[in-house]
């Protein structure tokens, strides 16, 4: 990040007093108010029409009624007048019945592989931010690569590997450690969890690069200079350093994965291992169901909605330190 | 130092803070080889002379234009997606273009009420899950808004409200690092805040416009959820969308053949992002966009 903004960039000028004209009243004056909010509107009224008022029209949703007469489902504009039986059907659904697996497997597969993300992308992460050198520069090239190859096609790659006669078992036959072909892809929870950290991992790696390289080296060499090992100065000074960083990638690795459902219809496509991602959209597409569809979304969002707030905040917080 | 017991030195170099860290080396040697290596398999199997996408039977270009019916070149749906693909990426980039930019000067200038809730509203994209947006946007399109169809402009609609904050975060990232000071004197210098706009701060900028857009292009080409949920039929399938409904079921090579070409695509976009904001800006320093986009999630 550039540290060389010179000017305060919230923008608030400092009023001198030059020769009796005060600079900033004059700033004021020559900069019309009616400017910067004509450029901000299209955009916002865009994200108003396409992104408020969809989510606003998924309550009218889950609040409205079926119309059983069309087969569709209405939706009601007025909060006042929301039915909440889809939604406490649905919830009843969650906590006993049919919804209860998919959600219960879905933060199993989520937890899982985010822990396996950050057993892989914290040493990457550190090794790149501390020791990167004159590869530093390569080393986040390839780093970033895995961004701009489609998700889909890194999973058939996937596909295309863990097949009866891929190479992932001709190797292990060849090392004589299965005799037989393993059937990798049908419906086994472990291929869904590393698809999900193959998938994922990248998004993790780059905040924890971040908030690694931002460490003083002078804090790491002082604790060693004070005679401490290794693994203490990583556990007492490292690893504090980078909470910002593990918090925020945490965040933004498990926001996606909560709502996959495609990963674990390519790598497995059983309904063994289905996700909510994967009740969401066979609701919200079938049209006799939407009005669950949008009660799922709506649960699925407020449950998130505390990952997603905080990695607001915490982006929020890292921006205003930087300036 | 004298030591002279091996298990000593061994305890020594395993002690010793400034030993070389081949073991974190090895770490991340070996998952940037997991990352790409069976990328580049999926690569080769394109040039598969045989049907299997998972057997290496000797190379040829049939899969991309050798065959005359499945190949990515004779195949109607194949090059049809990618059409749709490439459709949709140059058409959200071009809408984006002009609405983000616009709204990065409004945001980052404007000072007084509305101007905090329209940032949260253009942040928010940022941390959705796109199965939310894609739902979302499908029961608008499909019980509300009904003027729109869904096909490829309920799912250009998707895209460019998917991407604008893209654009939003790049330039207003770069605006922040100009400042205020070239506005100011071309304002002392007598000219009016949209000279000063137009002449001043928007060739400034152009670097960081120009890699955004190409951030958004390979984003919207590569984009899966969204359009999916906004597709109607066959006539609005992308490439990420074959891969998905063929991938199970009959795939042959072309559909990798037609993910290289999709991946030549994207690379392109990201190389002309990372190099030429950096041969316009050549001597002012200053870090790229693509840098200030691996950033975001600072």
């Amino acid at each position: 990040m550039p540290d060389t903004a010179v000017v305060d960039p919230a923008g608030v000028d400092v009023g001198v007093d030059v020769a009796g004209i005060n600079v900033n009243e004059r700033d004021e004056a020559r900069r019309p108010r009616w400017l910067w909010p004509t450029l901000a509107a299209p955009g916002t009224v865009w994200m108003v029409i396409f992104f408020a008022v969809p989510f606003y029209g998924v309550m009218a949703i889950a609040g409205g009624r079926d119309n059983l007469l069309f087969a569709r489902r209405d939706p009601i504009w007025n909060p006042l007048q929301w039915h909440t039986d889809t939604l406490s059907s649905v919830w009843q659904g969650i906590v006993n019945g049919e919804f209860g697996q998919p959600f219960l497997r879905t933060f199993e597969y989520v937890i899982a592989a985010l822990a396996i993300c950050f057993v892989i992308g914290y040493p990457v992460a550190y090794y790149v931010a501390r020791y990167g050198g004159k590869r530093r520069g390569l080393l986040l090239g390839l780093l970033l690569a895995p961004f701009w190859i489609s998700y889909l096609m890194r999973m058939l790659a996937w596909v295309n590997l863990l097949q009866d006669d891929g190479y992932v078992n001709d190797a292990l036959r060849h090392l004589h450690i299965v005799g037989h072909p393993v059937d990798w892809l049908d419906g086994r929870p472990y291929t869904v969890v590393l698809g999900l950290v193959y998938g994922y991992v990248p998004f993790l790696i780059l905040p924890l690069y971040a908030a690694l390289d931002r460490i003083d080296v002078r804090l790491l060499e002082a604790s060693r200079d004070l005679g401490v090992s290794p693994w203490r100065t990583f556990v007492h000074v490292t690893l504090p350093l980078s909470r910002q960083g593990i918090l925020a990638g945490a965040a933004i690795t498990a926001l996606p994965m909560f709502g996959d459902y495609y990963t674990n219809t390519l790598l497995s496509a059983s309904p063994r291992t289905n996700m909510i991602g994967n009740q969401i959209q066979q609701a919200v597409t079938e049209s006799s169901t939407r009005g669950i569809g949008a009660s799922l979304v709506i649960v699925l969002t407020v449950l998130l909605t505390v990952l997603m707030a905080y990695y607001l905040y915490s982006s929020n917080q890292a921006a205003k330190e930087v300036r | 130092m004298t030591q002279t017991a091996p298990r000593r030195s061994l305890l020594a170099w395993w002690r010793n803070p400034w030993r070389k860290p081949h073991f974190l080396a090895a770490i991340t040697w070996a998952y940037l080889l997991w990352a790409l290596v069976p990328v580049l398999i999926a690569i080769q199997f394109s040039f598969n002379k045989g049907k299997s996408r998972s057997t290496w039977q000797g190379f040829s270009w049939r899969w991309y234009w050798g065959d005359p019916n499945l190949s990515v070149w004779h195949d109607a749906t194949l090059h049809r997606a990618m059409l749709n693909s490439l459709w949709l990426a140059g058409m959200t980039m071009l809408v984006c273009a002009p609405l983000g930019v616009a709204l990065a000067l409004g945001l980052t200038r404007w000072r007084g009420y509305g101007q905090r809730p329209a940032n949260l509203l253009m942040l928010l994209p940022l941390v959705t899950p796109e199965i939310v947006m894609g739902s979302c946007l499908f029961l608008f399109f499909t019980t509300m808004f009904r003027s729109i169809h869904l096909g490829r402009w309920a799912q250009l609609v998707g895209q460019i409200t998917y991407n604008l904050s893209t654009v939003v975060i790049v330039v207003r990232g770069r605006l922040l690092t100009i400042g205020r000071d070239y506005e100011d004197a071309a304002q002392d210098l007598g000219a009016s805040p949209a000279q000063a706009l137009r002449t001043v701060i928007l060739p400034l900028l152009g670097p960081a416009i120009f890699a955004s857009l190409m951030v958004v292009f390979a984003t919207a080409i590569d984009d899966f959820v969204i359009s999916q949920f906004l597709s109607a039929d066959a006539g609005s399938e992308t490439v990420p969308m074959k891969i998905y409904n063929t991938l199970r079921a009959t795939a042959t090579p072309a559909v990798n053949a037609l993910a290289t070409v999709m991946l030549l695509f994207t690379l392109t976009a990201i190389l002309l992002a990372v190099f030429v904001p950096r041969l316009l800006r050549r001597g002012t320093g200053g870090s790229s966009a693509v840098a200030d986009f691996a950033n975001l999630d600072v």
